[in-house]
């Protein structure tokens, strides 16, 4: 009993104490009021959140997508329309994703994954086959994409393509002109200790392996244990330069001038360039010669959806070109869709950052697959060395 | 107010700590004695002798005994001073410095973020100075001060508490006895504050052991301790059999902490007995 | 000699508070910084308190936050008043038992009670969400709860609910008009101690919740995540004022009161 007498919670009732009752009583009365009103205030503005705490409706379309990841008016308009009430929710990481999806926690109709998580969710038999009948506007998907979409969905039947891109490198340039380090074009600039503290890496197994794999010529798919842990000690030799393994603040740091260079997806340059223009800082996108990771995130219909119907409605509402391009100004992630490519501004189109020559590409990127729980476990063991050391 | 049928009142309460505390600690236990089969195996316990996990296991030790030593030593001048100033409870100058303990914890980390960044609050201050920029954010001092940060009113409280109690007769006489202020210190003070100090030291020590988001938000990624491994373990890697010996490990740590610095209070715990 | 010490106590004073103070002044100036960067001043504005006043992730976190804290704190505080009561009247064995188990949510570290949770919530397939949240912070609150109320429950006399009970009032009665107004201190404090822990966790949040709901600490977590927009600042300066003013009239407000009466 020694301990638990001893605990905290005395002390902590303690800290109440100090006030005296009576005060309490009267804070409580504040608080609630506060709360109350808050919740007022809040119901107010968002009136569509009360719709999400839902019994699943019959005329309700439930999607699944990454955070900030779609023009937020295109769901008013789909909703406009058709007369189908979505509810939208995000996900943060595909890892947070995949267990909601597995569990059938919560039932969502159209989620929206990376290649090889759609990969690992076919192989665990969570996708139904899209009925493209509902979908015409699937001929306006370049051929190119849908291609390089069937590596990881054999014969494209359960994946539409949504974006698409590629990881690189951003860099400052004055930053570096400043550092007097030439700018980057390969991976292993990244090794150069000039660069200490100036680097941002990204927290995230596969993308940081993919860095230190490619920088060596192998596969970003391999399951060799010697490249690996060749990969490994790269990525722990490079860990005292760098300034942080971040995911998604890459951007904004960037923009801040926090560090000179950064790991980052081709979808984000277009955002930062945007937020910097008429600023003194300029900031530029390399991919580098050593090939990289190839992306495509694809809408999917999980096996357990309720109204497959709906979600192939709005599948096929967001391949319709105007809607398309709409998407693509907001959040700036490369779309394959051709119809769009044509309303866009050339001076876009000419952005070799955003639209690269695939072909090209294709020679020494490669898209992630699905590596099995084996394969994840090579990766996950190493990568725990990486952050531990 | 004994009386025998009364004590049905606590049945939807053990009905609940069922439910909620013993399910959720034996499934953690079951998880982290068995393998992805299902077989028993102690290997998810003895993965903390890998070098991966011990090692940021010893970080969080280290971290967690210097940020309570350093919050110690921030806490205890200030609550004598306080005590010497007959600064009473309900004194605004008392609630000061307990207020940011009610203000939201990653509130206050985001706080430190915003200072330490290259292009921070201080490194601005510096740069108008025409000094040169530093260095601060993604450091173990960075995580340092977060910890000291975020959990010194913790401390502060109970030693002020435990301070208030004694008796000013005794230190007096003390005094008039011919005792220095480091006899008083050493001899009355600390001594008569000891369930302060344990106090203290647990609500700092425990939290600081455990914590994966101020080495996420101050340390940039780069300084990983053994909440980050069990957080990763369950939200990135999926492996719900190591997490939960790993789990289970840093239970043991915490209990075993708890136990060494109870025992320097247990004399005094005699008499009361009871829990509270 | 004491003018020396007086001074450098003073200093060291000044030294703490300017410690805890800072990172918190900063937050406040930087939420009217009409520029995004944390390092200049580019103007006087409001537009980050309109903009997070539009923003529905964080409107929908606030409501989920104060939502959670009144409905577990409230919850907890019945169980808990309950419990006390009946766990006073047990045998010694029983108690100890029931107490030791009370314990274990203090005691044990937030994130293995928070992952300990999760497991069995997923375990017994129970989707994550509001309603785990809640549970959670039910199950961690009813230590405090319980706590309190305790010692509020052991000095209540016997004498005065039999005393009531000659008197002609039924158990019902004799308990809410006479045992109760005995304990209310303990369950008040109760109450708001359960109040503020739930406010502000984190970690068992970050567990138990589901994909889709955040309260404030988990949105701050992912925000940081992002990237810090001003719309955080603008957060943490309502909060911190809120915290402020709260318990600046629960702490002073009633003394303030009671000079005035008498004036």
């Amino acid at each position: 009993m020694g301990v638990i007498t001893k605990m905290d919670g005395r002390e902590k009732t303690g800290l109440l104490r100090i006030f005296g009752n009576r005060a309490i009583m009267a804070a409580v009365s504040v608080f609630v009021i506060a709360g109350v009103s808050a919740s007022a205030v809040g119901c107010g503005t968002t009136e569509k959140n009360i719709e999400e705490i839902p019994t699943p409706l019959k005329d309700t379309l439930y999607v699944y997508n990454a955070g900030e990841y779609i023009d937020p008016e295109l769901i008013d308009m789909f909703e406009e329309e058709t007369g189908i009430n979505v509810v939208y929710d995000v996900f943060e990481t595909l890892e947070e994703m995949y267990p909601v999806i597995e569990a059938g926690g919560v039932i969502y109709d159209c989620v929206c994954p990376s290649d090889y998580m759609i990969e690992k969710m076919l192989q665990n038999n969570l996708l139904q086959e899209i009925n493209y009948d509902n979908i015409p506007n699937i001929k306006y998907i370049g051929e190119d994409y849908m291609k390089m979409a069937s590596e990881f969905d054999p014969g494209n039947k359960y994946a539409v393509p949504y974006t698409w891109g590629t990881v690189g490198i951003l860099y400052n340039t004055r930053m570096l002109d400043e550092l007097g380090v030439p700018y980057p074009t390969k991976w292993s600039d990244l090794w150069n200790p000039k660069l200490k503290n100036e680097i941002l890496m990204q927290d995230s197994v596969r993308d940081a392996f993919m860095v230190a794999l490619k920088k060596n010529g192998f596969s970003c798919n391999t399951e060799n244990p010697e490249e690996l842990d060749k990969a490994k000690q790269d990525l722990i030799d490079q860990k005292p330069i760098v300034q942080a393994y971040v995911i998604d603040q890459v951007r904004d740091k960037m923009i801040g001038e926090e560090a000179a260079v950064g790991i980052i997806y081709s979808g984000e340059i277009l955002y930062v360039q945007d937020e910097l223009e008429g600023t003194d800082v300029n900031v530029e996108y390399a991919i580098p010669e050593e090939g990289t990771n190839l992306w495509i995130d694809a809408w999917v219909i999980p096996k357990n959806a309720r109204n497959k119907e709906y979600a192939e409605k709005w599948i096929n509402f967001l391949c319709r070109p105007d809607v398309a391009a709409k998407n693509f100004e907001y959040i700036t992630y490369s779309t394959p869709n051709t119809g769009a490519l044509e309303l866009l501004d050339q001076e876009y189109l000419d952005n070799k950052a955003v639209f690269p020559d695939t072909k090209e590409l294709l020679k020494t990127s490669e898209f992630y697959h699905y590596l099995g729980q084996e394969g994840d476990a090579l990766y996950n063991d190493r990568w725990k060395t990486v952050k531990s050391s | 107010m004994k009386n025998k049928s009364s004590r049905y009142l606590a049945s939807p309460y053990i009905i609940w700590i069922v439910g909620f505390i013993v399910i959720p600690l034996l499934t953690i236990v079951y998880y982290g004695f068995t393998d992805k089969s299902g077989a028993f195996t102690f290997s998810n316990i003895a993965e903390i002798l890998v070098w991966e996990n011990y090692r940021p296991l010893y970080r969080s030790l280290i971290l967690s005994a210097v940020s309570t030593l350093v919050c110690f030593l921030l806490a205890y001048p200030l609550a004598m001073i306080l005590r010497w100033y007959k600064i009473g409870r309900g004194s605004i100058i008392v609630f000061i410095f307990i207020l940011p303990m009610w203000m939201n914890s990653l509130l206050r980390i985001l706080a430190w973020q915003t200072l330490l960044e290259r292009k921070g609050v201080i490194n601005g201050i510096l740069t108008a100075m025409h000094l040169p920029e530093q260095h601060l954010i993604n450091t173990t001092a960075a995580v340092l001060i977060g910890m000291v940060y975020d959990f010194l009113p913790f401390m502060i409280l109970p030693l002020y508490n435990a301070l208030m109690k004694i008796d000013d007769n005794t230190i007096n006489a003390a005094y008039d006895l011919g005792a220095s202020f480091w006899q008083v210190l050493t001899k009355i003070m600390l001594p008569l504050t000891v369930p302060g100090i344990v106090s203290g030291v647990t609500m700092v020590f425990v939290p600081a052991l455990t914590t994966f988001a101020i080495s996420n938000m101050l340390g940039g990624g780069k300084i990983y301790l053994i909440g980050n491994v069990i957080e990763q373990e369950f939200m990135q890697d999926s492996d719900w059999n190591q997490g939960s010996g790993l789990s289970l490990v840093l239970m043991m740590f915490v209990i075993v902490s708890m136990l060494i610095v109870n025992h320097f209070d247990d004399k005094k715990d005699m008499g009361r007995g009871g829990v509270i | 000699m004491t003018k020396i010490k007086e001074t450098l106590s003073q200093c060291y004073l000044a030294f703490i508070v300017l410690f805890m103070y800072a990172p918190i002044v900063t937050l406040v100036a930087l939420s009217f910084n009409s520029g995004r960067s944390r390092a200049q001043w580019s103007g006087f504005t409001f537009d980050w308190y309109a903009e997070m006043w539009a923003d529905q992730a964080i409107m929908a976190a606030l409501r989920n936050t104060i939502i959670i804290a009144f409905v577990s704190a409230f919850i907890a505080t019945v169980l808990g008043t309950m419990a006390a009561i009946g766990i006073n009247n047990m045998r010694s064995v029983s108690r100890n038992t029931v107490m030791s188990i009370t314990n274990i949510p203090m005691l044990n570290a937030d994130i293995v009670t928070g992952i300990s949770m999760m497991l069995c919530f997923i375990a017994f397939r129970v989707s994550l969400g509001f309603h785990t949240i809640l549970i959670a912070h039910i199950t961690f609150n009813l230590p405090y709860v319980i706590l309190s109320v305790m010692p509020k429950v052991r000095q209540a006399s016997k004498d005065t609910y039999e005393a009531a009970l000659d008197l002609g009032a039924t158990p019902v009665q004799a308990f809410f008009k006479v045992v109760l107004p005995e304990l209310m201190p303990g369950i008040t404090s109760g109450f708001m101690l359960a109040f503020t822990m739930s406010l502000d966790d984190f970690i068992i949040t970050h567990f138990t919740r589901g994909a889709g709901i955040d309260t404030i600490s988990t949105l701050v977590y992912s925000q940081v995540r992002k990237g810090i927009k001003p719309t955080m600042y603008a957060l943490s300066t309502v909060i911190f004022l809120t915290v402020f003013v709260v318990l600046m009239i629960g702490n002073f407000a009633p003394e303030w009161f009671k000079k005035r009466r008498k004036a």
